[in-house]
């Protein structure tokens, strides 16, 4: 940004709309990261209750789940479990998304930021890039602790990244969806179910925990075509090789429709989201 | 071009069929306080709102510093600072972080951030506190943190939205002589506030608002004036009121004014004599009045004076709940 900086008098300001909507987005970014570090809740429910369904699952349900000839041949179930805990982390953790904007807007928080010389785009920005960071930290966590009790990906290195980052790809696309939803309600405690509920089909009646084989077939035609189970069969494509899909399918079909997901998501919820902020305080 | 830093133009603002501003025009020039007085609901931070860009008003116009905010708000927001009705501040970041926040995003440089920073943390006598998070704060502490943010910037026109509601009698004049030094020192203000005494003691031009209409304007004497200054008021029981009538028009020499909706009767006051000489007569006449005293005029007996009613809420009782329920 040095290019772009000019000093003036006791002033010295970034000059370029775009080295001025990156330096907004960092600001923005950076107050939202330090919230969510020091809000002890925010901390809580994005480690401990995580590593605590991860922990649950494996131990708990792994044993019975676990044993179901469609898991079995993965040795372990902790194989089968990491890549689907990290997808429902992610999703849930998007609530964090229109919360957090909805608290904002209820403190008047925007109102300040809307007044002010800034980026429009830096609000919104700012904070799905930080709840992309918080998701980054905890997926990491997750497969650290998932390392620990016995996670192996069978695959190569490569993979693995490729799998960090569609997970990323697909939080971040999340995100905006509760961005929309934040912005649509503006109050913390509807946005706080209105956001939270939904989501729970969305990750049970998936592949997250169990193999959708397992499922009654109406909620099957649902389970399989729902994003959270494309991006779960994807994860798993990726970490665990082509013998964890579905039969039929195939790990560059899985992740292409995951990719179309993303993309999708992405191309309703990030104008719907502007939209929405314009009017939200407007 | 015009020399008002400030010009409101028959601004019309309606959220659904509520008129929130119902046609308000108003002007002044750079470097004085104006003062936007009324009651809960009447339409004050609709109008700060609009001209903080917050808002678009649904028809009339209004520039601020010379600029028309519906047209170019983004050049109005580099003229502009804002404290809202509610301290806009972040409760886990420090009180240094929150302001240097601020700072950065009026697009100063790092250093200059903080430089500032310091300086109007200094100013509101919150340095000892400048690194605690903002949890920890009073109430009192967050305005006056709130105004720091909306000072550094430096803005030609500062509106603060009731910067003095709800908070300790100390905080308000630590917040009135801060009020004060920003205009000695060029800065142009426009606050709202439900108290006379407020617009009074700061304000050098008033506007009374009522329901989205401006229904008076002037200076404070200007307006104590239409409201007659101190009144003695006294309440006493309905089979009095005759008497009572009688004694305070030989005094004043004029008609009492009655309050229709409590019996109340007041007379304008010239001074505490005044007082005694109502007090004298009541001896005399052996009534004992349920309750008598010398009272400063307030936005009641502006109300009264200029619509003959007293200032109401019009704002629903469950939304101004939940807006300042925080
Ligand atoms: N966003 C809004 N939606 C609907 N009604 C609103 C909104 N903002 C204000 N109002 C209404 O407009 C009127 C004026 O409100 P406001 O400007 O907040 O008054 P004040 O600040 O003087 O208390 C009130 O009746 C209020 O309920
Ligand atoms: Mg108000």
């Amino acid at each position: 940004m040095t290019a772009t900086t000019v000093t003036g008098g006791d002033r010295e300001t970034v000059q370029s709309p775009i080295g001025r909507m990156l330096r907004d987005i960092g600001v923005i970014t950076r107050r939202n990261v330090l919230r969510n570090v020091r809000l002890p809740q925010l901390l809580l429910f994005a480690t401990i209750q995580p590593v605590m369904f991860l922990l649950l699952f494996n131990y708990v349900f792994g044993g019975s789940i676990g044993r179901a000839p469609q898991l079995a041949q993965f040795g372990s179930y902790i194989n089968w479990l990491v890549p689907g805990i990290i997808i429902q982390t992610a999703t849930f953790g998007a609530s964090q998304t229109s919360v957090g904007l909805a608290e904002d807007l209820q403190a008047g928080v925007i109102d300040r930021f809307r007044s002010l010389p800034m980026a429009r785009s830096a609000v919104l920005a700012g904070r799905t890039i930080s709840d992309l960071l918080r998701n980054a930290f905890v997926s990491g966590l997750m497969l650290t602790v998932g390392a620990l009790i016995g996670f192996r990906y069978q695959t190569s290195f490569v993979q693995l990244i490729a799998a960090f980052l569609l997970a990323m790809g697909f939080a971040f696309a999340f995100s905006w969806v509760m961005a929309s939803v934040g912005l649509a309600v503006k109050d913390t405690e509807t946005a706080q179910t209105a956001g939270f509920i939904p989501l729970f089909p969305l990750v049970f009646a998936s592949s997250v925990f169990v193999s959708v084989e397992s499922l009654p077939d109406w909620l099957r035609v649902f389970a399989d075509h729902q994003p959270v189970t494309v991006m779960v069969n994807a994860m798993r494509g990726l970490l665990l090789g082509e013998a964890a899909l579905p039969t039929g399918t195939t790990v560059g079909g899985t992740v292409t429709a995951a990719l179309a997901w993303i993309i999708g998501i992405l191309v309703i919820f990030f104008p719907l989201s502007v939209r929405l902020y314009r009017r939200a305080a407007g | 071009m015009t020399k008002n830093i400030v010009d409101v133009n028959n601004v019309v603002r309606t959220f659904g069929d509520v008129k929130a501003l119902d046609g308000v025009s108003l002007r002044f020039e750079p470097g004085i306080i104006y003062g936007l007085l009324g009651p809960n609901g009447a339409g004050k931070t609709t109008l700060i709102r609009v001209l903080a860009t917050l808002l678009k008003p649904t028809s009339g116009s209004a520039t601020v510093a010379g600029i028309d905010v519906a047209a170019d708000p983004v050049a109005v927001r580099t003229k502009i600072g804002l404290a809202g009705q509610f301290a806009a501040v972040d409760a886990y970041l420090t009180g240094r972080e929150n302001v240097e926040m601020v700072g950065r995003l009026y697009n100063l440089s790092k250093h200059e951030a903080k430089r500032r920073t310091e300086e109007v943390l200094e100013r509101i006598d919150l340095i000892d506190a400048a690194d605690r998070q903002v949890k920890t704060y009073s109430g009192g502490m967050r305005r006056r943190l709130d105004l720091a943010a909306s000072m550094v910037g430096r803005p030609e026109v500062l509106f603060l939205d009731e910067p003095t509601t709800g908070i300790d009698p100390r905080s308000r004049l630590d917040i009135w002589s801060l009020i004060e030094d920003l205009v000695a020192g060029g800065t142009t203000i426009l606050l709202t506030t439900q108290y006379l005494d407020e617009a009074d003691q700061l304000a050098a031009r008033i506007g009374v608002i009522d329901r989205g209409i401006m229904i008076a304007e002037g200076t404070a004497d200007e307006l104590k004036d239409m409201v007659g200054g101190s009144v003695v008021q006294l309440t006493v029981r309905a089979d009095d009121r005759g008497a009572v009538a009688d004694i305070l028009r030989s005094v004043a020499g004029d008609d009492p004014k009655v309050d229709d909706s409590n019996g109340r009767m007041s007379i304008p006051a010239t001074s505490a004599r005044t007082l005694l000489a109502v007090a004298g007569k009541l001896e005399e006449a052996a009534i004992t009045p349920d309750d008598i005293g010398l009272r400063k005029p307030t936005l009641d007996d502006v109300f009264l004076s200029i619509t003959g009613h007293v200032a109401e809420n019009t704002e629903p009782e469950k939304k101004r709940a939940a807006r300042s329920g925080r």
